[in-house]
């Protein structure tokens, strides 16, 4: 059963949402929700089947799903709550949270903390801008590893790939493990631009090349990809004329980059920094908005995923901090409500202990105008705390009410006041 | 006769560079690296091997394929044939991390693991 409010919602449940899960939750947090769109938890480390995870934070060599499982684990026993296949469609600056899922229908949220985990998107082809036709079979090396690793189908047989990122080179040896060919790798940079181990065991153990310095001048192919026109580049990016080499293939992945995800995070209010792409945090993980935090791929992409892990660690500690200082502060203060004929009471809260001190002062306005005398009554949950009589009641004149001292008991144990206009 | 061999590290993210004099089948001295890329510089050179990261078949889960690990670097030379193995096995949740799909693979003394819990559906 889902609540209305939590102490903290996490927003994705990859490597950064599960670790800032369990640590606020270890950290004293009583309820901890994460959101997920996915039908399972994990995020993208489902699809990184591929061994190199965990060295930093188990010591251990694991594939990425073995890495996501010990923390899906640790989640669940810790109590964690958790809402599969729902997207969050929007965040407030005051942390109200609208989703929607199939399972769950529109959900509408609050949170003393948040933590923003959305990860990050990789580039298209619509943000490098590679000249030429426009046929089926140009992929994002994740969008393919998802279809090879979960899903079970091949994107194509013969393969180049852009990008020498470790999805990149990655992918590469996964599809000739796969019974494809892969008939190079290009990288626009004179060096590689994901980790040498990878283009030890990825390219050199599967004689891929590598053509550094590199980029497509134009794809070739009208309904499906038929080949690539690689060019060399000088150290401006500018092709160099005459070392055009046409490479064959059915499929172009590309790996060219990756962008924090924080279209979520600009509608909470939360500021962007342009050169991360994601949010500006503090030392605690906290945004700029009060109560928002942010940890992992989503603030800046990241090359190992102990980091991620490591950052949603402290961003959850930080997030069921805040909700415990939210909480007491709930604590402390009474929501007055408008009941029968009050359009609106201010204050609209009022702190419990201000009854120690003095008389705290209510001023209402009515709604319809009643022209006999009338009791204006102050109740907790159907126990009268105080009542004032008035000849009559016009909307257009306030009407002053004030809640005494020796009312100090009762309000103590309310949750809610109500003030209401009865006739007498 | 004594011979310079370079070497890149896959151990650890690091990738170092490893300069390894070998005579013959002996290694004489490993400069740079760690212990363990001292290690690793020497079955690189006698008995090269890489961990191993594929799927197999599934029978009523929630995707189709499930992700498997080899529990130890598997031989280089016989990677292929591991991958042509794989491809017979078909496995049915319910399935825990850990858990050995394919025992002693190819005779290599190294078993084949689940890297994820999976339930049964359907």
């Amino acid at each position: 059963m889902l609540k209305d409010k939590y102490d903290v919602i996490v927003i994705g449940a990859g490597p950064g949402g599960l670790a800032a899960a369990i640590a606020a939750k270890r950290q004293g947090a009583e309820d901890v929700l994460i959101i997920e769109r996915d039908q399972e938890l994990g995020g993208i480390l489902q699809q990184c089947i591929h061994n190199g995870f965990g060295l930093e934070v188990f010591k251990q060599d694991l594939p990425g799903p073995a890495y996501a499982q010990r923390y899906i684990n640790e989640a669940l026993s810790v109590g964690v709550e958790t809402l599969l296949d729902t997207m969050v469609l929007d965040i407030t600056p005051r942390r109200r949270i609208f989703a929607s899922g199939a399972r769950s229908g529109f959900v509408d949220l609050k949170a003393r903390a948040i933590v923003l985990s959305m990860g990050c998107r990789e580039r298209t082809r619509a943000q490098i801008r590679i000249p030429g036709m426009r046929p089926a079979g140009i992929f994002t090396a994740g969008t393919a590893q998802r279809w090879v690793n979960v899903e079970g189908f091949m994107p194509g047989k013969q393969f180049v790939v852009l990008g020498s990122g470790d999805i990149g080179m990655i992918m590469a040896r996964r599809l000739t493990l796969e019974g494809a060919r892969v008939e190079g790798v290009l990288e626009v940079m004179p060096f590689l631009t994901g980790l040498t181990r990878n283009y030890v065991q990825c390219l050199m153990d599967f004689d891929i090349p590598l053509h550094l310095s590199h980029t497509i001048k134009r794809v070739i192919g009208k309904n499906r990809v038929e080949a690539v026109e690689a060019v060399q580049v000088d150290e401006k990016w500018t092709p160099i004329p005459g070392t055009e080499v046409v490479m064959p293939c059915d499929t172009l992945l590309l790996s060219v980059g990756l962008i924090p995800e924080n279209e979520l995070s600009r509608k909470a209010g939360v500021q962007i920094d342009p050169i991360t792409g994601g949010p500006f945090v503090d030392d605690r993980f906290e945004t700029n908005v009060p109560g928002i935090f942010a940890a992992g791929n989503v603030v800046h992409v990241y090359d190992l995923v102990d980091w991620v892990s490591e950052a949603g660690r402290q961003a959850g500690v930080s997030a069921a901090r805040f909700a415990s200082i939210e909480r007491r502060k709930e604590d402390t203060h009474v929501p007055i409500k408008p009941g029968e004929n009050v359009r609106y009471v201010v204050p609209q809260t009022i702190d419990r202990e201000s009854l120690a001190e003095g008389n705290v002062r209510l001023q209402l306005r009515v709604r319809q105008p009643i022209e006999s005398s009338v009791w204006v009554e102050v109740r907790n949950n159907g126990n009268l705390v105080t009542r004032k009589g008035e000849l009559y009641a016009r909307p257009g004149e306030i009407i002053t009410l004030e809640i005494p001292m020796k009312a100090y008991d009762e309000v103590q144990l309310a949750d809610e006041l109500t003030i209401a206009i009865v006739k007498r | 006769m004594k011979e310079q061999v370079k070497i890149l590290c896959i151990t650890c993210p690091k990738g170092c560079s490893l300069e390894v004099t070998r005579d013959g089948e002996t290694i004489v001295e490993v400069k740079s690296g760690c212990k363990r890329g001292h290690e690793y510089a020497e079955r690189e050179l006698t008995d090269p091997r890489r961990m191993v990261a594929s799927t197999v078949r599934v029978k009523h889960g929630p995707h189709p394929l499930l992700p498997v690990y080899t529990a130890a670097p598997f031989p280089k030379g016989k990677i292929n044939l591991l991958m042509q193995a794989l491809r017979e096995i078909e496995v049915t949740p319910p399935i825990t991390m850990g858990m050995v799909v394919v025992e002693n693979a190819l005779d290599s003394g190294i078993d084949i693991l689940a890297s994820r819990d999976m339930k049964r559906i359907g």
